[in-house]
């Protein structure tokens, strides 16, 4: 993002940036539409699929980024990006930790547990 | 003095988009928490219907393509906004405008259904997280409308002024985030509801 | 019709009890007094215009530590009816008021304990860092104004509203919130808690939690994009580099507290489930979600104060930092780390061992910057020659109480220590030392070396060292019985203790110390106004009374408006000392320099604006009717905070400029002064 020129740029530019954009466009099309095949007619095993799924997310995550966001055309000192990294960073770190948490308190805090504990002499 | 003045609004332009561009990232952070909590109470659906049973995936095919299409529109409004064409920002941003509101009518006709088949959010932990994830994303789309339809009555009556292609930069960056956002639900709602 | 207009607020929701009238009375007759004295001496225009509506940070700056101040005078009484009760209740004798409950029921004790939390850690000690950064990051830095400074006033006036949401009990009546201060789920849920208590606490933290986040976005933004030229990210003073760091974790992590407090909106107000104990809600993940903020939350506010003892050991030991960069580092260490540790808050809670042990070790390792920042401190005063002024005994205070604290810390962060201590005193007396120790004495060291260059005058240095020691000794006296208490077994927020656990002695000790720590305040309100009655004995004249190194020491006491007439170039770390002492040029050189006529140029600076205030207030309004339900109010506040959104996106002058020559007019003013 040349952040100095908003409203003014020569047809260099231009068409560059007309070039992102339909790049961008075509690209998430795609990345939209296979995902989405690859669920309805059950193409792969599901721990796979879910996988494969996410890989295809990311990837058009940084496809919009890229195309859409002009990340790249960042002058430096790339601050956006630094700052997307490390928003990006307490993302993952909030949504795996917590899944990751819960899914040990809930199994620890639950009947088969209990059960566990009480019946079997199974530790935390 | 026009010198000066160019130089005045580079530097607004730089601190401006860069803070919204902040701004941003924390409203990203905040749908990572419900993000976070859907992926951890989405198996919690006590009497109620799984993810499975209510998502209609081609509905859900639709309303994607219809926001991705309207994420490349606003690019193409940016582009005339750069080419400093006020007729082509105008017919851009107004076509973004309906697509995006398309998306949202058609996302309340999928929770009127829903809630008319006593399907609401009250039900179990899953709906919460799912009602909320998503009108959290709707009600952002429909902040976004207003901002961009109050905008479009700017540039009809005052044309491209420094300060307004300023504001145009970065509800484009508000709507390209959303459609990012979505990307995700879509994803992880959607997709993985139906696996 | 009445449900819609005034939703559950009746008669008999108004204040009646002995205590909750007394702050009705108090507040009332502060209000009665302020109004009738700004009536006498004419001066609602000159506030209005002057402050109110400032956009200058060091304006603003200043509200934030008086409000601040404020209300920790209100955090500080509930902390003396906490201790009076803990002190006089027993569970089976009668106590001194021949209730054997002690003078508070149980109820009206856990709001105490509740509002005492919540207003110390967010109303006194973020208020106090968000004025202390408004008065002196933009200056450190050689700039203007933050950058953005209409959000600015935005950001001071949520606080305001903030603060007077949490005070609203005090009006309105009904009950604040018994569930901690964090108001755990399920206790905060409806099933326990259906009245207007836990809404008061979600409104009032989610409208200041707004202008948190406003705030930090700025400061992010200021310090990233509006330095001086010269002035790279490593030759920062390290105030400046503490508060980003600072405010680069609060961006991060309330966007986490204000999902949080939506989640639990949404369970008690459109009967969601995410925290319930029924219909698969899971209570858990609100302690999850809401720790992964509070615990970064304290780093918050403790890393800017480690900034400020940078900037006090340098200054008064009289040589430049030890270990910048090594200081950078660990600044940045702490902040990364603070995202890794914070399930050490609910070890007990059953995520087994494999989890526990992940998040006992990240918590230790924390432990390695903040000591490399303390050998810093100590070798920067090695061989350093020390002026021993008030600033640099708090410093001292606090390298003895939080080193204490903090190894009370890694004690817990073994998971099964802390199953012994979790929730007993222990964890009280640490946390506390932490705060008071750290953050606190932090304030007050940057309050006192900061003083004369905000007002002018230097504080009472006697009554200043006075209040110090007696805040240590006061201190000492509070905490330590409490440690012993934590170990022994006693448990937390408890309002009685039986007197057979032979508790009382240490009890009393306790509360001897907080009557020390009251004559403490005493002294420190006695500084301020013995300073301001001596003010014209003590004023700073040269605009640089400690001898400092960074760019703030290069303006007058207190700056002009715009801060620096010509903007400073800068060379090096300690800007502002090289430029007393240049090195490779002669001292008649630099007083030629001097001489030399310097060339003003226009300046432009954002104007004033009430739309912080009428916004603030409409936000208010909708808080306050979403409490009581008064759905009608509800609406008005919503609609005319969005109507007053868009007003302001329509104003297209918000500046003005200054030209040179009036520039010239108040800089030879200032000189003349000197």
């Amino acid at each position: 993002m040349n952040n100095e020129n908003l409203t003014n740029i020569n047809k260099t530019e231009s068409k560059k940036i007309l070039q992102s954009y339909i790049t961008g466009f075509i690209l998430s099309i795609i990345l939209t539409l296979v995902p989405y095949i690859l669920v309805m007619d059950h193409l792969l095993t599901p721990l796979v699929l879910v996988g494969v799924i996410l890989v295809f997310a990311f990837v058009q995550l940084a496809v919009q980024l890229l195309f859409f966001l002009h990340i790249r055309q960042e002058s430096k000192p790339r601050l956006n990006l630094v700052i997307f990294l490390l928003f990006f960073g307490t993302i993952l770190v909030v949504v795996v930790a917590s899944v990751w948490i819960m899914q040990h308190l809930n199994y620890n805090m639950s009947l088969v547990q209990f059960n566990n504990v009480m019946n079997y002499g199974e530790g935390f | 003095m026009i010198h000066h003045q160019n130089h005045q609004e580079a530097i607004t332009n730089d601190k401006t988009i860069f803070g919204f561009w902040v701004y941003l990232m924390t409203d990203l952070l905040m749908f990572g928490v419900l993000f976070a909590t859907y992926s951890v109470l989405h198996g919690n659906i006590f009497n109620g219907p799984s993810g499975k049973e209510i998502f209609d995936l081609p509905f859900a095919l639709t309303e994607t393509i219809i926001l991705l299409t309207s994420s490349f529109t606003a690019g193409l409004a940016i582009w005339a906004l750069r080419n400093n064409n006020k007729n082509q920002v105008l017919l851009w941003f107004g076509i973004t405008f309906l697509l995006g509101l398309s998306f949202l009518v058609l996302e309340l006709t999928e929770f009127h259904k829903l809630v008319l088949e006593g399907d609401s959010w009250r039900r179990s932990a899953f709906l919460s997280s799912y009602f909320s994830l998503v009108s959290t994303h709707g009600l952002h789309i429909t902040a976004g409308l207003f901002w961009m339809l109050i905008s479009l009555i700017k540039v009809k009556s005052q044309g491209i002024t420094p300060g307004l292609a300023r504001k145009l930069t970065l509800l484009s960056l508000f709507w390209h985030f959303l459609d990012i956002v979505w990307i995700f639900i879509f994803t992880v709602v959607y997709l993985m509801g139906a696996i | 019709m009445e449900q819609f207009i005034l939703g559950r607020l009746t008669w008999s929701s108004l204040p009646h009890e002995w205590f909750t009238l007394g702050g009705t009375v108090a507040f009332a007759t502060i209000l009665i007094g302020l109004t009738i004295f700004l009536t006498r001496v004419k001066r609602w225009k000159w506030l209005w215009n002057e402050w109110l509506t400032s956009t200058d940070p060091k304006k603003i700056g200043i509200m934030y530590i008086i409000i601040a101040f404020l209300m920790f005078l209100r955090g500080g009484l509930d902390v003396v009816m906490i201790w009076l009760q803990q002190t006089i209740g027993t569970t089976s004798s009668p106590g001194y008021l021949g209730a054997t409950h002690g003078y508070l029921s149980a109820d009206h004790f856990q709001q105490i304990f509740t509002a005492h939390g919540d207003i110390m850690v967010f109303f006194v000690t973020m208020g106090f860092l968000f004025g202390l950064i408004n008065l002196i990051v933009p200056l450190q830095i050689g700039a203007r104004d933050l950058a953005f400074p209409f959000l600015n006033s935005l950001g001071f006036w949520l606080y305001f509203a903030g603060v007077v949401l949490i005070n609203m009990f005090f009006v309105l009546g009904g009950e604040f919130a018994a569930a901690g201060w964090l108001a755990v789920a399920p206790l905060s849920e409806l099933q326990f808690n259906p009245g207007v208590g836990v809404d008061y606490w979600i409104w009032s933290l989610q409208v200041s939690g707004l202008g948190t986040l406003i705030g930090g976005i700025n400061f992010v933004v200021t310090i990233l994009k509006m330095r001086a030229p010269g002035m790279s990210l490593m030759r920062m003073p390290m105030f400046t580099w503490a508060s980003l760091m600072g405010m680069i974790l609060v961006i991060s992590i309330f966007p986490i507290l204000a999902m949080t407090m939506i989640l639990l909106t949404l369970d008690r107000y459109l009967g969601m489930h995410f925290f319930t104990l029924d219909n698969g809600g899971n209570a858990m993940m609100y302690w999850n979600l809401i720790w992964m903020w509070g615990h970064p939350e304290v780093y918050v506010l403790i890393i800017p104060v480690f900034g400020i003892y940078s900037e006090i050991v340098s200054t008064f030991a009289q040589k430049k930092i030890f270990g910048y960069t090594s200081l950078v580092v660990a600044v940045g260490a702490i902040t990364l780390l603070s995202f890794s540790v914070w399930l050490h808050h609910f070890f007990t809670m059953g995520a087994g061992a494999d989890v526990n042990a992940f998040f006992g070790i990240m918590t230790m390792w924390i432990a390695i910057p903040t000591g490399v920042q303390i050998i810093n401190w100590l070798f920067t005063m090695f061989r350093g020659k020390i002026i021993f002024k008030s600033p640099i005994y708090w410093f001292f205070g606090f390298v003895s109480t939080f080193t204490f604290g903090g190894m009370a810390g890694l004690l817990m962060a073994l998971p099964p220590v802390d199953f012994q201590v979790h929730n007993s005193l222990f964890l009280v007396a640490h946390f506390h030392t932490m705060i008071v120790g750290g953050a606190l004495f932090g304030i007050f060291a940057g309050f006192t070396y900061w003083f004369p260059k905000v007002f002018g005058f230097k504080l009472h240095e006697r009554i200043g060292k006075y209040a110090f020691w007696t805040w240590l000794v006061g201190f000492f006296l509070s905490f330590v019985p409490l440690y012993i208490l934590g170990m022994m077994g006693a448990v937390r927020r408890m309002d009685t203790y039986s007197p057979s656990l032979g508790w009382q002695q240490l009890f009393t000790v306790s509360l001897i110390g907080a009557c020390v720590i009251m004559c403490a305040v005493g002294l420190q309100i006695l500084q301020l106004v013995v300073s301001i009655i001596q003010r014209k004995q003590n004023r700073d004249l040269t605009g640089d009374p400690w001898n400092g190194r960074s760019l703030e020491w290069a303006t007058a006491s207190p700056p002009p408006f715009y801060n620096f007439a010509v903007i400073p170039q800068v060379h090096s770390r300690d800007a502002f000392w090289e430029m007393k002492n240049p090195k490779g040029i002669s001292s008649s050189e630099v007083a030629k320099q001097k001489k030399t006529s310097i060339k003003y140029e226009d300046i432009e600076l954002p104007k004033n604006t009430p739309m912080g205030i009428y916004l603030s207030g409409f936000i208010f309004l909708f808080g306050l009717a979403m409490v009581w339900h008064a759905w009608l109010f509800a609406i008005i506040g919503l609609v005319g905070a969005i109507c007053c959104v868009i007003l302001r996106t329509f104003d297209e002058h918000t500046e003005y400029v200054l030209t040179a020559a009036e520039v010239e007019q108040i800089e030879k003013k200032l000189r003349a002064k000197s």
